[in-house]
């Protein structure tokens, strides 16, 4: 039987694949906008199965808003990656460092 | 109902209405020839909107159910939110359109950023809490970003996107586990499982991610790597954007979330805040000291100006959220005139970050560098200006609250941060002499702004323009 702890499970997995991901990637700012997405999906498997299990709807029109926003994000994040790489001739994420901070 | 509900959020209908129909009539007409145009109407429409909250709003109203509140502290955030935006606005068009970046998208997009900040000092739900952060994080994104043809200001923006987008996904997965463990996404639910002083182990989780989420938006320490960088690579009145209204949204927000949601557990979070403010005033202090551009000083600042605003709210008494409100309040009066006068330092038409650039200033232009300097010592919190009482009113609140060693602790930050401030009035007054000087330019708007700051710095002292009441009233609605 999966209860809800399993998916719990999976999502908090995921979650840290994700973060994982923004910190030790060290090649392509793509891979850091993958990242980001996965670590929105694991939110929205961790909202449908709160939902499932509480029996209350709150939780999917949450993740509904959540895709939304996450695409817009994708879009707004792809659309600064082409400036910035229309400007330097370049993705990677070693040389995203005109500024040091 | 929806017609009640509807009357409640008009202020934010109609700033978005206003937002989208000038998009539509700027693409469909004369695109950036509106720009300027369009500057001054958004800048008139956020001072129509605040005085129309300011001076008509009154009582508690509660929208969709709980997930939308106005009442005292949303009305007071949003005018000071509205207020300092406005007079951002006003004071960029000139910088932009001389640097030939004034494109109309920009006055678009701080409106919509705009709403977004008014609908998270208002969340009275985790969704309304997201969606507010949302619209304002992604203007804010792309405003980093706009000057398109630069590598620094596309690599700030990429930055901030990246390191954003980071912190709504702690935030979220934060969120998700306290709708997991609460059962509902309302504060005035969350508050009731969390009344009786001990909370469950998920939603302590849930509480942990959403103080880090949000600790990044207000740019605490460990959570502030993107600020310098942000502030550094932005164009210059979209730093001074960055510096003022978005962080008094997002330590609304704080206040609201804590205390609106996890009021009943102060405890639990109070130690949290403590040590954030702790490190964002002492790396506020010491970080600033070796920088020599001016705007990666004003990041360092403004870190640690954010930290004296969560000791406010450590304090965890309706006395220390109002120390926070009026903090902020002064912050944002102190950010607007220091970045009218960075605004106008200039060379040749170019402009100018370097410290050393304002050596010998005050030879050259006595007026505004006395004003300056008024500017700073308030900053430095030196006692006859305005900052000293903001930074008193937080250090009493924490010292009220039994925090004692904190309050100790940011007088000690706020002498090592007073060297750094005090430092360019050196090189104002007693820099070195040097051929190559700043232009003596003179643009009224800006001089105007630097000089009013600096005049409210002073004359403020007498009664701080009555924001205390104000901010008293705010609080007595957030904690009870």
């Amino acid at each position: 039987m999966i209860g809800l702890e399993h998916y719990l499970t999976v999502a908090a997995t995921l979650f840290v694949i994700g973060i994982f991901g923004l910190f030790v990637n060290r090649k392509n700012v793509i891979i850091l906008l993958m990242s980001i997405e996965l670590m929105l999906l694991a939110v929205n498997i961790n909202l449908v199965a709160f939902s499932s299990f509480l029996g209350d709807l709150v939780g999917q029109v949450f993740t509904l808003f959540v895709l939304t926003v996450a695409a817009a994000e994708a879009a707004i994040g792809l659309a600064i990656l082409v400036c910035f790489f229309r400007t330097r001739g370049t993705i990677a994420v070693e040389d995203v460092n005109v500024m040091k901070g | 109902m929806i017609q009640a509900d509807l009357t409640i959020i008009m202020p934010e209908i109609i700033l978005s209405l206003f937002a989208i129909a000038a998009l539509l009539g700027a693409v469909y007409t004369g695109k950036d020839k509106f720009a300027p145009m369009l500057v001054w109407a958004t800048a008139g429409v956020f001072v129509t909107l605040a005085l129309w909250i300011g001076v008509n709003g009154e009582g508690t109203n509660v929208a969709f159910g709980g997930m939308f509140n106005d009442d005292a502290f949303s009305r007071f955030a949003k005018v000071a939110i509205l207020l300092s935006s406005a007079a951002v606005l006003v004071m960029s068009q000139e910088y932009m359109e001389r640097k030939g970046l004034l494109r109309f998208e920009y006055p678009v997009l701080v409106a919509l950023a705009v709403v977004g900040m008014m609908v998270m000092v208002s969340a009275g739900d985790l969704m309304t809490l997201y969606l507010g952060l949302e619209l304002q994080s992604l203007s804010l994104y792309v405003v980093a970003s706009l000057r398109r043809d630069s590598a620094r200001s596309t690599e700030a923006g990429l930055k901030y996107f990246v390191l954003g987008a980071l912190s709504s996904g702690l935030l979220l997965y934060g969120a998700s586990l306290t709708y997991g463990f609460a059962g509902t996404t309302l504060f005035s639910g969350i508050i009731q499982t969390a009344s009786d002083g001990s909370i469950s182990v998920g939603l302590l989780f849930g509480l942990v991610l959403i103080i880090s989420g949000l600790a990044f938006k207000v740019s605490a320490v460990p959570f502030h790597m993107w600020t310098p960088d942000v502030y550094e690579g932005s164009p210059t009145p979209v730093t001074a954007f960055f510096a003022t209204a978005p962080k008094i949204a997002a330590m609304g927000l704080f206040a609201r979330v804590l205390y609106d949601a996890f009021g009943g557990v102060v405890s639990d979070w109070s130690q949290v805040i403590a040590l954030l403010s702790l490190l964002s005033m002492f790396l506020g202090a010491f970080a600033a000291i070796g920088q020599t551009n001016i705007k990666r000083l004003m990041a360092f600042s403004s870190i640690a100006h954010m930290g004296y605003a969560l000791m406010g709210l450590a304090a965890g008494t309706a006395l220390g959220v109002q120390a926070m409100l009026v903090y902020m309040a002064i912050y944002v009066t102190m950010n607007i005139g220091t970045f009218a006068f960075i605004l106008s330092m200039e060379k040749d038409g170019q402009a100018v970050t370097d410290i050393s650039a304002l050596n010998q200033y005050a030879k050259r232009e006595p007026g505004k560098a006395l004003a300056m300097l008024v500017l700073l010592f308030s900053m430095a919190g030196v006692p006859p200006m305005v900052g000293f009482f903001g930074k008193l009113y937080v250090l009493q609140a924490a010292y009220d609250a039994g925090l004692a060693w904190l309050a100790i602790a940011g007088v000690i930050a706020s002498v090592i941060g007073a060297y750094y401030y005090l430092r360019i009035v050196f090189f104002m007054y007693f820099g070195a002499e040097q051929d190559d000087a700043l232009d003596k330019n003179s643009s009224p708007v800006l001089w105007t702004f630097l000089m009013g700051s600096a005049a409210i710095m002073v004359l403020g002292l007498i009664n701080l323009f009555g924001i205390e009441g104000a901010a008293a009233a705010a609080a007595a609605t957030l904690v009870n």
